[in-house]
Order: structure tokens, then C-alpha cells, then sequence
């Protein structure tokens, strides 16, 4: 199988190019990740991130054959070969296909993304229905890869002012939670020509997501909520 | 020229769950505090927990925290100490409580409280049965919910992080206590003194060193390493967790969950064969017992598949629907992995490497306890542990699934409040030895500087064959003997790896290369005290040793890098509170 892989390491590349790998696979690679891991071994100075390669952790998310995903999840029989591996888009390349993620983990950390509830706190835990906690379901699943963000035209545009798909998702992620106090600190954060207005409906990161998550859905919610309170 | 010197309060190395935990604690009092870690926290291996966090709530029926330490005594083989074992089972339903109150998204009952399911070893009556419903979940990814959670919480508490910086080495001084660490910036390839009044260990664990594990890339044992090179021992090494069921030829983790919700383990013949080796808990016996049964059936031909190598996981008769809701992630997995709808086919699985029960030696304060005179647990000034990388040992020969969930929890929290107390009793920074830093510059400079020197990839491959091959789930002498030789070689083997690769830029063959440095030190201390433990306690089975020996080993491993010499010290029998679980028969 052929590999076409983004490579550029400031300290020596000018500018960035393309390398091409042969590997002829063997039983044991199952998925591109296993393949990434044996071209590094023929060549070491490859460099990706990488850990769990079970699809849980997030760290190696890329873009392949012009999609995002992660490269441990990805069985290479279902991969066309040339298999072109890029960076993920939109974000600063440090090294081949490892970005800088601030700006991403930023617009994460913009939406107060951790329980609020100001009551003093039971002996006991805070009950939840069964079906009150459901809601939280295809929202806490989130294993900040980027994918979606970095597949999104408006966070392309605007890192720095749209929150992105993945920082929403979070963000309902509180907002729908029946123990968190903080539903109108929450929409006020949001509401605002930018942060949550940038989201056009494209569902690109719908599309990308590892997880199945549907980050469209939680951004149509929260402009739910905000039409609600105006009213 | 030295290193830049950076000044801390504290330095906590790794931000998996028991850093995290122990980071709030400082925060929260608010202590300086730089905690390190090799990935973004939300990647640390925590993540791929799944099955649940075990504490007697009782939400499901009746419970306590003394069956929970009855139980985890049992697993332990009695190997575990008593005094650390009793106030984890004490500790673990308040800080679970803490946890939800944190946010974490807990599975429900209809009463609103916290849903708990039955897990391996888990019982009511002080193991008499039945089965006890201790683990806490959400779904089966238990630890990403904690680890979101606990990291979330740490934003909301400003804790500051130093993302993709690795740990390289300790810094003592003159008397041994501990004031910094060296740590890498991945991006830049800088090295920093992190210069504190005290360091705590949560590097996590080390299944790195098996060649077929259900650990992530990154578990490569930086703590215990790091620690081995500055004069501590690692104890009880030799114990390693088999987990049931890793998908066969991926390695990838399939919760003891599925078995908790019902599912069960069959033979090529479809028998249930867990009922002849534990007639009572069945597929709910000890991992190490299941683990044991598995490989048998392999063994003496009863496996499964082509190359009769594998058992089969049943669990299609519970029904999609419940499979859905509370099994969607190892569904996930199955099809991935395994090419299997478990709702419709079982699932190919193999015991496989999953955990270290051995580690840095600490008390169930977390604070580091090494030999010193005559005194076996004289406490390291400014040092501290938690979570896999320490062993309190609350999982002695064995640990119980969700143990190491409780474990995190409560000993990130105990370690973290032992650090703060050291600090308030500790106001000043204690200086950096002349020699700070030089461990670390040798080691950079003879990467940088190796000529004909064996590839990283080359070394460590030999490195997990020799462990996958010598000190598996069941142990014979030649092999341990053959083992321990061979890791020596590999030890050589490592002192002359090269790299071709010599940006500073995010340099993830250095880093593998520091890594090795690492694993090394962990294979090493296996081997030596799998091969001089004559005795078969829990993960440890012996073929030339069948049994128990509490007359001669019961007693905990210590390993010293220098001389690589073997010490041992005595198990903790007295708990806190409680009375002594004396040791006898362990069936299930």
C-alpha cells in the first residue's frame, strides 16, 4: 500500500512536502494507525501522536484521504490507496502531522465547561432520573480530537471568535444537565454574532465525528434555548 | 551550563486520574503547583476504563465498606496491606460521592441514585455471597466520564498545566529528599529543573513491557523508572494483571463489565467452563482465576478459532437493547476490533497484560516509604505517589476489577493532602544539589551522540518478547531463569540505542528512546523477583511452586536498580480499624 504523508519539521524543512511510503502489509495491520506505527519504525523521524489506538483518547485525529478521523479506528481495507495523510486543517502545524492545539482547547475552555451548583453539597450524590441523565447521552462522549472543529469552514475563518462544534457540544453538555445552576450565565456566554451564530448548519463535523456525536443538533438546542428566553 | 530553573510549590508528574485528583488538592489550597504530563490530560490512559469505580454505596442492596475490604484482601491473596486497604473500602464511597458532585454523568437508577452493577470478586457476607452490586458506572466508558470530569474540574480550579512536558528524572539532595524533577518540552525539545519543595508520582502504569496488553502507547512506567534511577525500590513487581478478555490479536480491552451484566465465557465444546474452576462466583471469580482458566482451556486444546488460541464471550442473550445502554462502547470495540456485532456473535478473547500491581512503595498516606537502616518504610522528605504507578499495596498479588478506579480516587486525594501538609510544614525550597540535572544531560548527550547504535524499535521489541515470553500468566523456572538473562542482554541493548532523528521539534524518537529507558527498568525488576518468588500467590503461578507459601513469602518484593539487588519487607496484617482478615484458602 502507498502512503503520501504531510511532512515538515521547522528545525530543517524549508517548507513543507510530500513523502511517499510503500509498505506491504502484513496480517497484523488492521488499521492505518498500525501501518503509521511500522513506517515510523523504518523511519523514525515521522512524527504523530498517538496512545490509546483504540479510539478513545483522541490523539490521532489527522486528515485522510481528505476526511478527519483517527488513524486508529480506521481499518486501511477500507482506506483507497495513494492513502494521503495530512494535518488536520486550520491549525498551525508544529511537526508533520502534529498540530498546535491552543486555539481549539481555548474555545473549550470559553465555555466554563465543568458543573456549576452553588448549594452546599448532600451527603449523598445529587439525584438524577434516568431519564433526566439520558439527556446527557451523545454529549459527554466527547474525546476532544478536533476532528470536527478543524472540518468546520466558520472555525477555519474565525478559531479565535466561533467556539467550534466541539466547544458547543460541550457547552450543552452543562446546559443539559438537570444538576448544573448556571443556565443563564451559559446562554449569555453564547449569545453573541459569534461564538454560537457562526455555526452556518453545514454538518461537516456531523460527518467527521469518530464517536457518532452530533454536534449540529446540540448548537440547534442551544439556539432553542436562547429563542425560549427571549420570548 | 545548567538547565533554567523554574520554581514550584509542588510538581505532580502525569494528569491521569490520580494527578488530577491530587492536583485539586492543591489548587484547592492553593499551592503553586506544575503538573506535567507526556499527553493533553484528557488523553492519559484513565480514559479506557470502563467497566466502573467500586465503592459500597449500597444503592442496589445491602453493602459495606468491610465486605468491599474483605473482598479486596481476598483479591490480594493477603498480600495487599491491611491499613491501606481498609481506608481505600472507607474512603471510596465519599469520594465517589465527591465525584458526582463534581459532575461526573453517572448511570441512574429510577430512584435517581447513582446505578451499580456486580463485578469479578465482588460479594455481600464477607465473600460468602452473593454477588455485591459495588461498581459505579456510566455505560462503559466509566473512565473517560472520570477523567473529563475530574480534568473539567481542575479548569474550573486554574490549575496550571504543562501539556506534552516529560518527567526525565528526580532531583534529590544530600539527605534524599526530593526537590525537582527535569522534564522535556515535547514541542521544543527544552530542558527545564523544576525546582519544588515536593514531587508526586501519578505516572500511571507500565503494560508497555508486554507485547500483546490492553495498554495505551504512552504506559511505559516514567515514574517508576524515574524513581529506580534515584535509589528507590520498586515493590511487588513480579504481580501483573492478566485481563480476561483483550480481543484476540488486538489486545484491546473488553470490560469484566459484560460479565458483570451477565455475559459468560464458553470453550470450542460451547461448555461454560468457568463453572468447574469457580463453582460459586463462575465468570465472576478473580480476574487472575479467570485468567488461569482461559489459558488452561487454550492449553489443554479447548480453544476456539483456527489456531485454537482464543474462548468466546457470550453476551448476545442479553439482548440488544440492554447492550445499548449500558455495553455501547465494547459493541463499538467488538465491531472495530473483533469484526463481531456481539449482539448477534461473541466476541474472540485471550488473557492479556492490564495492569501493575506492583510499583513505587508508599503508605496509604501516599507518601514514598524506602529502606533506611533498619527501618524498611523510612519516609522519602518531599516524595509522594498515587494511582497505578504507586503500590500502597492496596492490590497485593491481585487486583479487583474496579479497584483501580477506587484506588486513583482515593489515594489522588490522600497523596495530594499529604502534600499539602508537607508543604505547610515546609515553607522554604531545600537548595538543588551541585549536580542537578547531570543524570538527565548524560542521557541526552549519549542519545544525541550514538553511533552504530540499534534501533529504538529493535530494542524494545526484544524487550516485550522477552516479558510476553518469560513471565506470562503462568511462570516455569527456565523460563524466569532464561528471562532474567535475557533481559540483562536487553539492558545492554538499550544503553546503545541510536536515533537518526535529531530535531528539536517534537521529537517522538527521542522520546520513545527516554521511554525505553523506562520500560527497562520495570522488565528488569519483574523478572528478578518473579524468578526468586518460589510461591504461586495470585497473578504470580508458579508451575515448580503450586501453592501458597505464607510461611516463607508472605512478604512484600522490594527491587533495587543498584546491585540489582532484591530486599523484602513485611505485609501489613493490622488495618486502621477493622480487625485482621486472617489469611486462608482463596476459592471462588
Amino acid at each position: 500500500m502507498l502512503f503520501r504523508i504531510y511532512r515538515y519539521d521547522p528545525d530543517k524543512d524549508a517548507k513543507p512536502y510530500t513523502k511517499e511510503y510503500e509498505l506491504e502489509l502484513g496480517s497484523t495491520d488492521r488499521m492505518l494507525l498500525d501501518a503509521l506505527t511500522r513506517i515510523k519504525e523504518m523511519d523514525d523521524s515521522l512524527s504523530l501522536r498517538r496512545s490509546c489506538r483504540e479510539g478513545v483518547c483522541g490523539s490521532d485525529a489527522m486528515n485522510i484521504n481528505g476526511k478527519n478521523g483517527l488513524a486508529c479506528i480506521t481499518p486501511l481495507a477500507e482506506l483507497k490507496s495513494p492513502v494521503e495523510l495530512r494535518p488536520l486543517p486550520g491549525l498551525p502545524v508544529i511537526r508533520d502531522l502534529i498540530v498546535d492545539m491552543s486555539q481549539f482547547f481555548k474555545q473549550y475552555h470559553s465555555v466554563k465547561p465543568y458543573l456549576v451548583n452553588e448549594d452546599p453539597a448532600p451527603d449523598t450524590e445529587r439525584l438524577q432520573s434516568p431519564k433526566d441523565r439520558e439527556q446527557l447521552d451523545g454529549l459527554y462522549e466527547c474525546i476532544l480530537c478536533a476532528c470536527c472543529s478543524t472540518s468546520c469552514p466558520s472555525f477555519w475563518w474565525n478559531p479565535d471568535k466561533f467556539v467550534g462544534p466541539a466547544g458547543l457540544l460541550q457547552a450543552y453538555r452543562f446546559l443539559a444537565d438537570t444538576r448544573d445552576q448556571s443556565t443563564s450565565e451559559r446562554l449569555d456566554n453564547l449569545e453573541d454574532p459569534y461564538r454560537l451564530f457562526r455555526c452556518h448548519s453545514i454538518m461537516n463535523c456531523v460527518d467527521v465525528c469518530p464517536k457518532g456525536l452530533n454536534p449540529t443538533k446540540a448548537i440547534g438546542k442551544i439556539k432553542d434555548m436562547l429563542v425560549k428566553r427571549m420570548v | 551550563m545548567s538547565y533554567p530553573v523554574r520554581k514550584f510549590d509542588a510538581v505532580i508528574v502525569g494528569a491521569g486520574g490520580a494527578g488530577l485528583r491530587a492536583a485539586l488538592q492543591l489548587s484547592e489550597a492553593g499551592c503553586k503547583v506544575a503538573v506535567l504530563s507526556k499527553v493533553f490530560p484528557t488523553r492519559s490512559h484513565t480514559v479506557a476504563a470502563q467497566g466502573g469505580v467500586g465503592a459500597a454505596l449500597a444503592n442496589m442492596g445491602d453493602d459495606s465498606w468491610h465486605w468491599h475490604m474483605y473482598d479486596t484482601v481476598k483479591g490480594s491473596d493477603w498480600l495487599g496491606d491491611q491499613d491501606a486497604i481498609e481506608f481505600m473500602c472507607r474512603e471510596a464511597p465519599k469520594s465517589v460521592i465527591e465525584l458526582e458532585h463534581f459532575g461526573m454523568p453517572f448511570d441512574r437508577n429510577e430512584n435517581g441514585s447513582v446505578y451499580q452493577r456486580p463485578f469479578g470478586g465482588h460479594m455481600q457476607n464477607f465473600g460468602a455471597g452473593p454477588p455485591s452490586q459495588r461498581s459505579c458506572c456510566a455505560a462503559d466508558r466509566t473512565g473517560h466520564a472520570m477523567l473529563h470530569t475530574l480534568y473539567q474540574r481542575n479548569v474550573r480550579s486554574n490549575t496550571h498545566f504543562f501539556v506534552e512536558w516529560m518527567a526525565l528524572d528526580l532531583i534529590r539532595d544530600e539527605s534524599g529528599q526530593a526537590v525537582g524533577v527535569t522534564a522535556m518540552e515535547m514541542e521544543t525539545g527544552d530542558v527545564v529543573i523544576f525546582h519544588s519543595k515536593a514531587v508526586l508520582f501519578a505516572t500511571g502504569g507500565a503494560g508497555r513491557v508486554y507485547a500483546s496488553s490492553t495498554n495505551a502507547f504512552i504506559n511505559t512506567g516514567d515514574g517508576l523508572g524515574i524513581v529506580s534511577r534515584a535509589g528507590i525500590p520498586l515493590e511487588d513487581m513480579e504481580f501483573w494483571q492478566f485481563h480476561p478478555t483483550g480481543v484476540s490479536g488486538a489486545g484491546v480491552l473488553i470490560t469484566e463489565g459484560v460479565r458483570g451484566e451477565g455475559g459468560y465465557l464458553l470453550n470450542k465444546d460451547g461448555e461454560r467452563f468457568m463453572e468447574r474452576y469457580a463453582p460459586n462466583a463462575k465468570d465472576l471469580a478473580s480476574r487472575d482465576v479467570v485468567a488461569r482458566a482461559m489459558a488452561t482451556e487454550i492449553k489443554d486444546g479447548r480453544g476456539c478459532g483456527d489456531e485454537s488460541d482464543h474462548v468466546l464471550l457470550k453476551l448476545d442473550h442479553l439482548g440488544e437493547e440492554l447492550i445499548e445502554s449500558k455495553l455501547p462502547g465494547i459493541r463499538e470495540i467488538a465491531k472495530k476490533f473483533a469484526n463481531v456485532d456481539p449482539a448477534k456473535d461473541p466476541i474472540p478473547v485471550v488473557p492479556t497484560c492490564h495492569y501493575m500491581m506492583g510499583g513505587i512503595p508508599t503508605n496509604y498516606r501516599g507518601e514514598v516509604v524506602s529502606p533506611a537502616g533498619d527501618n524498611k518504610e523510612a519516609i522519602v522528605p518531599g516524595l509522594f505517589a498515587a494511582g497505578e504507578c504507586a503500590c500502597a499495596s492496596v492490590h497485593g498479588a491481585n487486583r479487583l476489577g474496579t479497584n483501580s478506579l477506587t484506588d486513583l480516587l482515593v489515594f489522588g486525594k490522600s497523596s495530594g493532602n499529604s502534600t499539602v501538609k508537607f508543604l505547610k510544614e515546609n515553607a522554604s525550597h531545600k537548595d538543588l544539589p551541585r549536580d542537578a540535572g547531570e543524570l538527565t544531560r548524560e542521557r541526552l548527550d549519549r542519545l544525541n551522540s550514538q553511533t552504530n547504535g540499534e534501533s529504538v524499535a529493535e530494542v524494545s521489541a526484544a524487550l516485550r518478547q522477552t516479558m510476553q515470553k518469560n513471565c506470562g500468566v503462568f511462570r516455569f523456572p527456565e523460563l524466569l531463569e532464561n528471562g532474567v538473562a535475557e533481559i540483562k542482554d536487553v539492558e545492554q541493548r538499550v544503553m546503545r540505542t541510536e536515533i537518526s532523528d535529531k530535531s528539536k521539534v517534537f521529537n517522538t524518537a527521542r522520546i520513545e528512546a527516554l521511554e525505553l529507558d523506562n520500560l527497562i527498568e520495570v522488565a528488569m525488576a519483574s523478572l528478578v523477583s518473579a524468578e526468586a518468588r518460589t510461591e504461586s500467590r495470585g497473578a504470580h503461578d508458579r508451575a515448580d511452586y503450586a501453592e501458597r507459601d505464607d510461611q516463607n513469602w508472605l512478604k512484600h518484593s522490594l527491587w533495587f536498580k543498584e546491585g540489582n539487588r532484591l530486599d523484602y519487607k513485611p505485609v501489613h496484617m493490622d488495618p486502621l480499624t477493622a480487625e485482621t482478615i486472617e489469611p486462608k484458602v482463596r476459592t471462588y
